[in-house]
């Protein structure tokens, strides 16, 4: 029920941005979420970004699925 | 008409023989497949086999959309077809091009197809032998499906299905799931988007370096298309009655690629290629048919992902890095972005 | 420390504690898949028991949805829905025999695409499925909340949402329950927060952990959900503060109430529970589906050897349904726990241990 995941915003246009997953790029809107700028982490779920995370924790995040071999099984 | 004017769309009347027929085929149609001269059409091709055995296959293409990053329907449908063949091990020589053209599709679009499937075609050094041109009312086809025929001449070892023997090592030639998660990015509605392109590409002398290099040692072959790894190992350990152990850790995967999946909720293994095959070879042969994918181009990040073994049978485990074995099942139905 | 070696560690960790027999409800789908894809229970000693719960949106719609669901689409709307819904079987067929009867329907990644297909198709009617839970409730608030501020004509929402709290207060008042912990959803409680499952530690005993979707993260908080049954000490810890707070999204919180109200709803297998759905307010009421179509009584429907309904209610395992990887299969599902990728029957049997 929960599939989000988390990326890092590299475009906001008003209530739309571009939040780069990997290398993967997903437009995201804004609305459930503050404040936020170009860098910020964020929790993407069916297009919503629905939290913002910390930088520390997307980049463990990061860590953690690269050396998990990418999630690819 | 004006055939190469490019705001010209596809009509009915293309399909239906007669003039408009002919000037479509012998100005369009032929030159990009390196035909000979309209006047010598005959109703079929006559062939010069020499082979013992003949391999013959045949596919069909309807992938949506027509063209995608690292290829388009055209140089899938010769790719396709030409890797069927390789997979036995068979030198392609001939095929057929069937294409069913929806009315209203723009004659810029088909003329970029039909180049493609030339070029295609040249670069495998096969040669289109006959061919067949029919167009559909609008909404009775899907842009365009095509459909390849293919002959080939086998080789003196032919590699099958239901010849994985148990201590067989499981080889693929480079990274999965690249062509399924092109399409869907490709797919405009998705707003997702990445660099990741398609695979497709024809395997046939890859396979002649293996064979060369293993011989009878490569007991099956097979190319990893609809379904991906998932459905290729699946279909061998079923047919073989042999159970296979892959290793997560060692099957290769673009971080791009896992990315992607992870974010429509896919499985790399289960997604598909279209320039990717599974091999079975005995443990003796591997390194060195290994040797000789790595020195070809498409095989440059080939490996050795897993084992055969008798048990448990026609079933393929998967164990995972963190130490732990489950099953590796095959793909069901379609493939759908799940979000929830 | 690696990913791999804090798994070991972990593992051992929970040997050495030597946790008594329990029960763990993993409430989420997306956990039950996550077990299962790391084959995680490998790890685990025996007595710790895993059941699946009702945390998967498509499993718990019920009959009488599908059946509405399906009337829709024989009746000319397009129909727009997440993935998991078009091959789930009900009383008149699944949206995938209802496409290959000449439905329509579309699959989407985001809601706000049914606004976009509403604004291509000015001739057709446009019906969202709102299936899902609180994670995915506020973005169909959004889109609600935008298609009437564009005034469009062509578009409505089937709303079956659900709200997990009420689900999981109906499992431990059932007496036949067997459950001792809670492995929290990660993702709904981003958008309820941490406060909304206090009740079910300090009304009812139940030891609860907001558990992340890596293998460590739930290897953490079933180490946190032993411990608190070993201490006899239930309470509900966050082991998911990278993504949970402890009030959760406000911002999407109130998005939600603006544009839903709770209402009593039905879930497969846990029967009707009151207050545990979603219904749009009045003032969004001209975009409920329910007022625009007209809609046959449901036919009764008999699943046959399903037992999905157990299955949701962890008072049955999937390999204990007699249909299970024989008749009941991903490739030709009975019951809606075999069709959704979040649905614990298909995790069991794509990821089963060999």
């Amino acid at each position: 029920m929960c599939l989000a995941i988390a990326g890092c915003i590299v475009e906001i246009d008003d209530l739309e941005a571009q939040v780069k997953i990997g290398d993967t790029l997903v437009a995201t809107r804004l609305d459930l979420i503050g404040e936020v700028k170009v860098g910020d982490y964020v929790l993407v779920h069916a297009g919503f970004a629905i939290n913002t995370i910390e930088k520390e924790d997307a980049e463990e995040l990061d860590e953690i699925w690269a050396e998990l071999g990418g999630g690819a099984w | 008409m004006d055939i190469s004017d490019s705001s010209q769309k596809v009509a009915l009347g293309h399909g239906s023989g007669g003039a408009m027929m002919q000037q479509f085929i012998t100005e369009q149609l032929l030159p990009a497949l390196g035909g000979q001269s309209a006047e010598g059409l005959e109703d079929a091709a006559t062939l010069s086999i020499s082979a013992a055995d003949i391999a013959f296959t045949t596919d069909s293409f309807t992938v949506q959309p027509l063209f995608f990053p690292g290829g388009d329907i055209g140089s899938l449908a010769v790719h396709g077809t030409v890797n069927d063949l390789a997979m036995r091990g068979a030198t392609p020589r001939y095929l057929s091009l069937g294409l069913i053209i929806e009315e209203g599709l723009p004659l810029d679009t088909l003329r970029r197809i039909v180049q493609s499937i030339g070029q295609a075609a040249r670069d495998c050094d096969v040669i289109i032998a006959c061919g067949d041109t029919k167009v559909v009312g609008r909404g009775a086809a899907d842009a365009i499906f095509i459909n390849t025929s293919g002959i080939g001449e086998c080789g003196d070892h032919i590699p099958s299905v239901t010849a994985a023997t148990p201590g067989d090592r499981v080889l693929v030639n480079g990274t999965l799931g690249d062509h399924g998660v092109a399409v869907m990015m490709a797919r405009e509605d998705l707003q997702i988007s990445s660099a990741v392109e398609s695979d497709t590409a024809p395997l046939h002398t890859l396979v002649g370096a293996m064979l060369e290099a293993g011989g009878e040692a490569v007991h099956t072959l097979r190319d990893l298309t609809r379904g991906g790894l998932a459905a290729g190992v699946n279909e061998i350990v079923a047919a073989s009655g042999v159970g296979i152990t892959l290793e997560a850790a060692t099957i290769p995967v673009r971080p791009e690629v896992g990315g992607a999946c992870e974010v429509l909720g896919l499985s790399p293994y289960a997604v598909a290629n279209e320039g990717k095959l599974v091999a079975m070879v005995a443990p003796e042969a591997a390194e060195k048919v290994l040797a000789a994918m790595r020195a070809h181009p498409l095989g440059r990040n080939a490996c050795i992902i897993g084992e055969v073994a008798a048990e448990p049978v026609a079933t393929v485990r998967l164990h995972t890095p963190i130490g732990t074995t489950r099953i590796l099942e095959l793909p069901a139905g379609e493939l759908l972005p799940r979000i929830c | 420390m690696s990913t791999i070696a804090r798994c070991r560690e972990l593992a051992a960790t929970i040997a050495a504690a030597k946790p008594p027999p329990m029960t763990i409800m993993e409430v989420c789908g997306t956990h039950s898949h996550a077990i299962a894809r790391y084959g995680l229970k490998q790890l685990l000693p025996e007595q710790v028991r895993f059941v699946s719960g009702p945390g998967c949106p498509v499993c718990v719609t019920a009959d009488g949805d599908l059946d509405a669901i399906v009337q829709i689409a024989a009746q000319g709307a397009i129909i727009a829905t997440f993935g998991d819904m078009v091959r789930v079987p009900g009383p008149r067929g699944s949206l995938a025999e209802a496409r290959a009867a000449g439905a329509d329907i579309r699959v989407l990644y985001s809601p706000l695409q049914s606004l976009q297909l509403a604004r291509e198709n000015p001739a057709r009617q446009v019906v969202l499925l709102g299936i899902g839970f609180e994670t995915t409730v506020p973005s169909i608030a959004v889109t609600v909340s935008e298609a009437a501020r564009r005034d469009l004509d062509n578009f409505s929402i089937y709303c079956a949402h659900k709200l997990v709290p009420p689900a999981l207060k109906a499992l431990v008042e059932d007496p036949e329950a067997q459950i001792d912990a809670f492995l929290c959803p990660g993702h709904v409680s981003t958008i309820i927060g941490v406060a909304a499952y206090e009740f079910l530690a300090a009304d009812y005993g139940i030891a609860c952990a907001i558990g992340g979707f890596g293998p460590t993260d739930i290897l953490e908080a079933v180490r946190a959900l032993i411990e608190q049954i070993k201490g006899a000490a239930p309470c509900v810890q966050n082991c998911y503060t990278r993504a949970v707070d402890y009030e959760g999204n406000t911002l999407a919180q109130s998005q939600l109430a603006g544009v839903f109200g709770p209402t009593d709803a039905e879930w497969r297998g846990l029967g009707a529970i009151p207050a545990s759905g979603l219904r749009l307010r009045d003032e969004y009421s001209h975009l409920d589906a329910r007022n625009r179509y007209e809609l046959e009584p449901p036919i009764p429907y008999d699943p046959g050897p399903c037992i999905c309904g157990d299955v949701l209610q962890g008072k049955a395992l999937p390999a204990e349904c007699p249909a299970f990887g024989t008749r009941c299969t991903p490739a030709s599902p009975i019951g809606p726990c075999m069709v959704s990728s979040e649905g614990s029957c298909a995790a069991m049997f794509k990821y089963r241990e060999t």
